[in-house]
């Protein structure tokens, strides 16, 4: 099952306690430690937040390499935002180094260790997530706990579907266009040419998307009346120890920002 | 899962279907899709419907599974499932835990709903709101009547199209619908898949001997009549934007008109295909093949079939001896290996001459590697081993590798042809769709439409110089997507799958055409599942068929061909 990045890795341990917790109990951790990462850019906050998220994975049942596999557009992104933080950043304190128009100083160097540890920290329960939860299971939690329209999360279920099938299908619309000699040189005509392959693509993949859609209709999708569900999700005990592991990575991640005074809130 | 044989009877009531002058006219569209049916189809009746292209067959089962709204065009006169009329017969409450009727369509990757086998076929049985402990027993019977090979965990995304549309046809039955709407099921699916598929039906409505099942009344379209006269009993004719035009007992119907029904493209079993002497077929079909005549079906549909018959095996041996001295290859390839996306190669060891004025026909099981080889040879893929070399009397000064050549200089010289049509059109035109490939290649402006204008003739697509391609029939997108091969003129045409879901019209107007560019020296590469199609070429003495399987290729040495050959 694999649907972009998201569904269940076979480096993984699916009956570790927090990859068979109901989805919508993981989401829940996410979008907590997002919130309250959102609401200030400080190193203390987001470095306690990603080590207490790095104590709690031996229960997720990621390993280290399945980990880095699927997280590492996170580290591409932290990375680079950290450094350009401290290149680029206000600068305050006293001055590290200084190369012609680049100087990092200590208060350059601080804001990019927190926006690198705040991208990391966002992004680890994130990847936790996506890695250890198959897209079904999500889709019925979703309709079923979180209680958002079925339709809805249907459709965007198969949607996605079809979109695992735009790698080959990509593949094969390159081929024939070139043999419809199409495909132009340099930087501009390779432009070009990628251009109006996604466009086409984007033509298939919506016309298989409206035969798709026949098809569920045909099988009573949309229909009035109740629909049943054969998988049934639902939250159990282990699941609310779940958040509650989320609630208290939070709170000890804020209150130690707090008293080292250097939590801030950012959107003000 | 259960054996077959536990299962007994499902009782599920047979759903008759009803039509009083009922017409549909798609929304922007002027002329009626189908207009005046009138049609009685009673209770548990097996029915195959037939008529040319574009005679809205599929409309018609669309519209009986309730799947056409107001929004969608216009309908006139009468539909009814169950007494009810169709649309409302969809959602209204019946027997709980069935539908009134199931649709099977033709795509098998546009039907698959969920990522897990047993979540697919579950999918219709939750939307009817049937009671979950009830769900997965009838999702393992579902499954066990259709015969599908693997278990409920079993991923969809590991299934081939002939699997997938048995899982959709899964997905319908455990429904029990009572009418059985099967739209073309197998017009995507290789040979074997279709078989299987055609198999699963009969078991589903009670006709193999292991199982008795649905008593659901069966309505099927389909081009291909041989493998279902065991299934159905009663056969009805649709005529183009018409009515019923031939109804009765299957093989009845099929020995008074076969004849009439091959020419507009019906694949009639061969035996029905020449009329007995003496009989005479009725009004109505002779006036409909008048009117598609005009288009030009009847003459080359009749020549494939004698083609089949022995009549065309001409092979004079003049024409024979002036192209055995033309045998020099213009593409060989050595020692090839050729593999999918960043998979492990598919082939190895291939060795393979691509010959003016003959057809290389690569055949095989689905997922042999047929296709694969065939891109390769086309210059469209890199080989992960070994040498593809064009000569020079094809490269010029493009050099000796084809799949290093500018996309421009590749179609002057190797011509491709998907077997998806649509994945090759770039245009919104059939004129701007034909002028591509000549702009692309710096031909000049007054050669390009000269041309243009004269494939667009060879292949009649001529009252559709302005049509967009996408809106096309599937025979006539066939047909353009080989006339913008052929307009740059290549010396080595590639085919995939030529003649795959194609009607009989288009298929023989195929094999002219091919027959055509063997006589002016172009070199045909062909990838097909088509027995029909290597065996005519074949037994001309200007085919060689390469069977690709387990890893490489193997010459086939087939008896009229080999003495023919050497």
């Amino acid at each position: 099952m694999t649907v972009l990045t998201l569904g269940a890795d076979p480096a993984m341990r699916p009956d570790a306690l927090v990859a068979r917790a109901n989805p919508v109990a993981k989401l829940t951790v996410a979008l907590l430690v997002s919130l309250t990462l959102l609401l200030t850019v400080d190193v203390v906050t987001a470095g306690v937040a990603l080590v207490l998220e790095v104590a709690v994975l031996p229960w997720c049942g990621l390993s280290p390499r399945g980990l880095l596999r699927r997280g590492w557009i996170v580290l591409a992104g932290a990375v680079p935002a950290g450094l350009v933080t401290t290149w680029l950043g206000v600068d305050s304190g006293e001055v590290l180094l200084a190369l012609g128009p680049v100087t990092v100083t200590q208060g350059s160097l601080l804001a990019g260790c927190a926006i690198a540890l705040r991208i990391l920290s966002v992004g680890l329960p994130g990847v936790v997530l996506l890695a250890t939860t198959d897209p079904t299971d999500l889709a019925d939690a979703l309709a079923q706990v979180a209680r958002l329209p079925h339709r809805f999360v249907l459709a965007a279920l198969a949607a996605m579907r079809l979109f695992a099938l735009m790698g080959t299908e990509w593949e094969s619309l390159g081929a024939a266009r070139r043999a419809r000699g199409i495909g132009g040189d340099g930087v501009v005509g390779r432009t070009r040419t990628a251009a109006g392959q996604v466009l086409a693509l984007l033509v298939l993949v919506i016309r298989r998307g409206t035969r798709l859609a026949m098809a569920m209709e045909a099988r009573g999708f949309g229909a009035p009346g109740t629909r049943t569900w054969a998988r049934v999700s639902t939250l159990r005990r282990s699941d609310a120890g779940v958040v509650l592991g989320g609630v208290v990575i939070v709170t000890v991640a804020t209150v130690a920002g707090m008293l080292a005074g250097t939590w801030h809130l950012a959107l003000t | 899962m259960h054996d077959a044989s536990d299962l007994g009877v499902v009782a599920a009531s047979a759903v008759g279907l009803r039509a009083r002058g009922w017409g549909w006219r798609h929304s922007g569209r002027k002329a009626w899709a189908l207009r005046g049916v009138d049609l009685d189809v009673a209770p548990g009746e097996r029915v195959l419907l037939l008529g040319p292209s574009g005679a809205g067959k599929s409309t018609l089962l669309a519209a009986a599974a309730g799947l056409l709204d107001d929004g969608a065009g216009e309908a006139e006169g009468a539909l009814e499932v169950d007494g009810l009329d169709a649309r409302a017969a969809r959602t209204a409450p019946g027997v709980p835990g069935t539908s009134r009727t199931g649709l099977l369509l033709q795509d098998p990757d546009a039907q698959t709903v969920l990522a897990r086998c047993g979540d697919d076929v579950a999918f219709g049985l939750e939307n009817h709101g049937l009671p979950a402990e009830l769900i997965w027993p009838r999702v393992d019977e579902a499954m066990t009547l259709v015969g599908f090979p693997y278990g409920r965990a079993h991923a969809t995304s590991a299934l081939s199209g002939g699997e997938r549309q048995r899982l959709a046809l899964a997905g319908v039955v455990a429904m029990r619908p009572g009418l059985l709407l099967l739209d073309e099921p197998t017009a995507m699916v290789d040979p074997d898949g279709a078989r299987l598929l055609v198999e699963s039906v009969a078991g589903v409505v009670g006709l193999s001997p292991h199982a008795r099942s649905l008593s659901s009344t069966v309505i099927v379209v389909e081009h291909r009549v041989e493998q279902w006269l065991d299934v159905v009993n009663r056969v009805v004719v649709l005529e183009a934007g018409g009515g019923v035009i031939a109804d009765g007992p299957a093989l009845d119907v099929l020995a008074d008109q076969g004849p009439e029904l091959f020419r507009l493209g019906v694949w009639v079993p061969r035996r029905f295909r020449a009329r007995a002497a003496g009989a005479a077929g009725t009004g109505a079909v002779a006036r409909m093949t008048g009117a598609v005549g005009a288009v030009g079906a009847a003459g080359t549909a009749g020549a494939a079939g004698e083609a089949k018959t022995g009549g065309a095996v001409t092979s004079d041996d003049a024409a024979r001896a002036s192209r055995a001295t033309a045998r020099t290859p213009v593409l060989s390839a050595r020692d090839l290996a050729v593999r999918r996306g960043r998979l492990a190669p598919v082939l190895t060891g291939v060795d393979v001459d691509v010959v003016p004025g003959e057809v290389l026909f690569l055949t095989g099981v689905n997922g042999s590697g047929k296709s694969t080889l065939a891109l390769a040879l086309a210059g469209l893929t890199a080989p992960v081993g070994g040498e593809l070399t064009a000569m020079p009397e094809l490269a010029g000064a493009a050099g000796p590798h084809p799949v290093r050549w500018r996309a421009r200089d590749l179609v002057t010289r190797i011509g491709t042809v998907f077997q998806e049509p649509q994945h090759q059109f770039v245009a919104g035109s059939v004129e701007a769709e034909l002028a591509v490939g000549p702009h692309q290649a710096r031909v000049d402006a007054a050669d390009a439409a000269r041309r243009c204008a004269e494939v667009l003739g060879r292949l009649r697509l001529g009252a559709l110089a302005l049509a967009n391609p996408f809106t096309l029939s599937g025979g006539e997108q066939r047909r353009l997507s080989v006339a913008t091969a052929l307009v740059t003129r290549p010396g080595v045409l590639v085919l995939d799958e030529p003649t795959f879901g194609q009607d009989a019209v288009t298929w023989a107007v195929l094999v002219d055409l091919l027959r055509e560019l063997l006589e002016t020296g172009t070199a045909i590469v062909c990838a097909t599942h088509d027995r029909d199609l290597v065996e005519t070429f074949v037994d001309e003495g200007r085919g060689r068929e390469l069977r690709v399987g387990e890893g490489t290729v193997q010459p086939v040495s087939s008896g009229i061909a080999t003495v023919a050959t050497t």
